[in-house]
């Protein structure tokens, strides 16, 4: 009996002495390695591809930012400021819960069920609140009252997918080209600007897919945005 | 381009780059294995932990020291989680509670990595790097070497040798994973990872104020992560946030680095067989599954079946533009026929359908081509299963590699396959019958079913991936997903290496007509087929209860 105690505590000791040599191997020289390389091949990536406008920090090019009015009093969701081009729903984004002193961005998704808010197979006019039908409908009403301009009115079946619906870390730093394209009419009114001016800049910025098959092609929201106000400044 | 034809190209562009790598990665591995030569740095190491690398192992012998290996990292893991708030270089996060902790280091330790917790706003650096990220690379590491061990019973004869377990070990971490993942993590980073040790970052926004996030060892964590089939994200949206996958490139490249040595650990089993051919049965069966498995995912994703999704024009809810329907598929396909668990897209927001076919992938037991070793012995296990059948059809003692598959044989096989199905549906027709667990669910009806069935799939079968709608982090949960885990990992490690055991030392029977050829087509059909049925018998009543259910509605 004692003889297998002892057994037991050796093996013991020795599976600990690998777990704290394979530690330090993996996690003390391996990161350390990594971050070497890393900050001294790609600094501006490594820490998080910091993007300037006018001399200052706004943002980085990766994470998606919400671009809204300041919030009046006594409104619980900020209106969206209609003179941006506007990024996708982010309705499963959070704030810490816990570690409160910082406010950090929790990032994801909704993870409603593809048939959240259904009656009988479909989306009902009326779905109940808080549903995946319901965030849809009304994130398709919106845009398409907030992008019918004078001279150009949006169907509801022009929208795409991309505009109504969350994406999976509530931080997708891009649209689709066809939602660019549609809220074209209502950045150049708003900005004063000619349509052709700002269906050019989109077009700068629309990113294809790379090597022409993998991913999709997309626009970068707050690259966008910062070119269309340095292009409205110089009007 | 449609985006269907692109993501089909995505798919061919991956298989040619895997096929690539297949022999040369496979020998490689085979060499690591097998080879008597000891580095230097490695023979330093083997000083520090007291043991002869030479001194081989008998099959409880080499189960003891797996298992007294993970106790350790499961203590080790709880404590760090436990000292965080008196820990340095923490960012000055509180210590995670008793039942997070406990739940935290089992999955993490038995290559699950099931989250109950937001990465960002709970684990400091130390706990990520020093202690999550250890265990992404050692459980790897102990996946590759009970796979091995099981390779080496079929190929010795007449012996009760197994290798040392310390030895393969330190040599899958120290000449396999490593040097992959610093490779990978360099890659990612050159594309947009963030990798530095930096506190929160407050930034400026375009609208005025401010946003902070986590600075972090992001990209290194990131290549073991899917190197390993681990899925313990950085950040709580795991690979659909952008600091860990920012562009459509790392998105296939992460899915490559997944998917590499998986399958190249066919080759390495075949040439420690001394067949190659035999190798190539298991990759065909497992790539067939593999491919039919991504072909329907595109399909149904493709066709956005579910109402809120047809509402939408299109089944984006939940995935990145970046990546797109198709690249989303082949990720979420990926991350459960292995037992990998990391998400570029969240299944719970999937079609009715596709939900169903991610954790069909995980109810397989994640041998297509399945985790980091786990997959190669969770295949044998069919293959023996599946050689037994044909023996029965014919009449004949069925055999498989020189060895026969006896009464002893099978029944350890029978225990392996028997274990995780009973551990999955037992788990959650208690929390479906007991008052509060279903509380916690986000979704009502079918889709509210299958989160639970998920979490305690994923959780049995070592994934980690989840239908993220579920609170997982109540006491139940945690304690049970945690068991799940436990059980799920340890309990079939224990045939396999009984198994391995028995066969090694057996006398190899010489190959007669009678033979059932298993290096031919003939035999993989026949595999895929056994492997269908055996899980379509298990879980096909749970399944038509919740994904079913919601598909067809």
């Amino acid at each position: 009996m004692s003889n297998s105690v002892t057994n037991t505590a050796r093996l013991l000791g020795a599976a600990l002495r690998a777990l704290l040599v394979l530690t330090l191997v993996t996690g003390v020289v391996y990161p350390l390695v990594v971050t070497g390389v890393a900050q001294g091949l790609f600094p501006g990536k490594a820490n998080g591809s910091e993007i300037e406008a006018d001399g200052k920090v706004v943002g980085s090019s990766l994470i998606g930012q919400s671009y809204d009015l300041p919030p009046k009093k006594g409104q619980e969701t900020p209106e969206p400021d209609l003179k941006w081009f506007q990024g996708r729903p982010a309705n499963g984004l959070g704030a810490n819960s816990i570690n409160t002193r910082y406010g950090l961005i929790l990032s994801g998704a909704t993870n409603l069920a593809a048939d959240s808010g259904a009656v009988d197979g479909a989306c009902p006019a009326e779905p109940e609140d808080g549903t995946l039908c319901a965030q849809v409908l009304a994130a398709r009403a919106a845009v398409v009252k907030d992008n019918s301009v004078a001279g150009y009115t949006v169907e509801p079946s022009e929208v795409p997918a991309d505009a109504v619906t969350s994406s999976g870390s509530g931080l997708d730093p891009a649209v689709s080209p066809q939602y660019a394209a549609l809220q074209v009419h209502r950045v150049a009114a708003r900005n004063g600007l000619p349509v052709a001016a700002v269906e050019k800049l989109v077009e700068e910025h629309t990113q294809g897919r790379v090597l022409g098959f993998i991913g999709e092609p997309r626009v970068n929201v707050l690259e966008l945005n910062i070119a269309l106000k340095d292009l409205a400044a110089k009007r | 381009m449609s985006p269907v034809l692109a993501a089909v190209l995505q798919l061919l562009a991956l298989t040619g780059a895997l096929a690539l790598v297949y022999v040369p990665a496979g020998n490689y591995m085979a060499r690591v294995y097998s080879s008597p030569r000891h580095l230097r740095v490695e023979k330093w190491i083997y000083k520090a932990i007291g043991a002869d690398p030479d001194a081989e192992m008998t099959w409880p012998a080499y189960l003891r020291a797996v298992l007294a290996f993970s106790a350790v990292g499961v203590l080790f893991l709880y404590l760090l989680q436990r000292l965080q708030g008196v820990l340095p270089g923490s960012l000055g996060f509180s210590s995670v509670n008793p039942a997070q902790s406990f739940n935290t280091a089992v999955s993490f330790v038995t290559n699950t990595n099931w989250q109950s917790y937001y990465g960002e706003q709970t684990m400091g650096h130390v706990v990520q790097t020093a202690g999550l990220a250890v265990q992404n690379f050692v459980s790897a590491a102990v996946g590759i070497a009970v796979a091995v061990a099981l390779v080496r019973g079929f190929a010795r004869s007449r012996t009760g040798e197994l290798g040392n377990f310390w030895a393969d070990l330190v040599r899958g971490t120290l000449r396999i994973l490593v040097p992959m993942a610093a490779v990978a993590a360099v890659i990612l980073v050159a594309c947009g990872a963030i990798q530095n040790f930096s506190g929160i970052h407050e930034v400026g926004q375009f609208m005025g104020g401010s946003q902070q996030w986590n600075g972090g060892a992001v990209a290194s964590q990131e290549a073991i992560k899917e190197l390993g089939t681990n899925g313990g994200g950085y950040f709580n949206a795991n690979s659909a946030h952008p600091f860990e996958n920012p562009t459509p490139f790392t998105n296939l490249f992460e899915v490559f680095l997944i998917l590499v040595i998986p399958f190249s650990l066919t080759r390495t089993f075949g040439v420690l067989v001394g067949s190659v051919k035999q190798g190539y049965a298991i990759l065909a069966t497992m790539f067939t599954i593999w491919l039919g498995f991504t072909a329907l995912m595109m399909w149904t994703e493709f066709a956005h079946h579910g109402p809120a999704l047809q509402a939408a024009g299109g089944a984006m809810e939940g995935k990145e533009v970046r990546f797109g329907i198709g690249g989303s598929s082949i990720f979420a396909v990926t991350t459960t026929l292995t037992s990998t668990g990391a998400v570029d897209s969240f299944h719970s927001s999937f079609t009715g359908l596709g939900g169903g076919i991610t954790m069909l992938g995980m109810m397989l037991g994640e041998i297509a081509p399945g985790g980091t070793g786990s997959g190669l012995y969770g295949m044998l296990i069919m293959a023996v299963i599946a050689v037994f059948i044909a023996g029965l059809m014919v009449g004949r003692t069925p055999e498989y590699l020189g060895k026969k598959i006896g009464g002893r044989e099978m029944k350890l096989a029978a225990c392996y396959i028997l274990i995780t199905p009973a551990l999955v549906l037992v788990f959650t027709a208690a929390s479906m019958a007991l008052p509060t667990p279903p509380h916690s669910m986000l979704n009502s009806g079918a889709h509210g079913f299958s989160e639970v069935l998920y979490a305690f799939t994923s959780a049995a079968n070592n994934n980690g991936s989840a239908f993220a709608g579920l609170n997982a982090n109540t006491d139940w949960f945690n304690t049970m997903t945690g068991l799940a885990m436990l059980f799920g990992r340890f309990l079939p490690m224990i045939f396999v290496l009984a198994l391995a055991g028995s066969l090694a030392e057996q006398q190899p029977v010489p190959v007669t007509a009678g033979t059932l050829r298993t290096e031919k087509p003939l035999f993989t059909g026949l595999l895929v087929g056994a492997i269908l049925i055996i899980t379509g018998l298990t879980y096909f009543p749970a399944l038509a209860l919740g994904p079913l259910a919601e598909g067809l509605a």
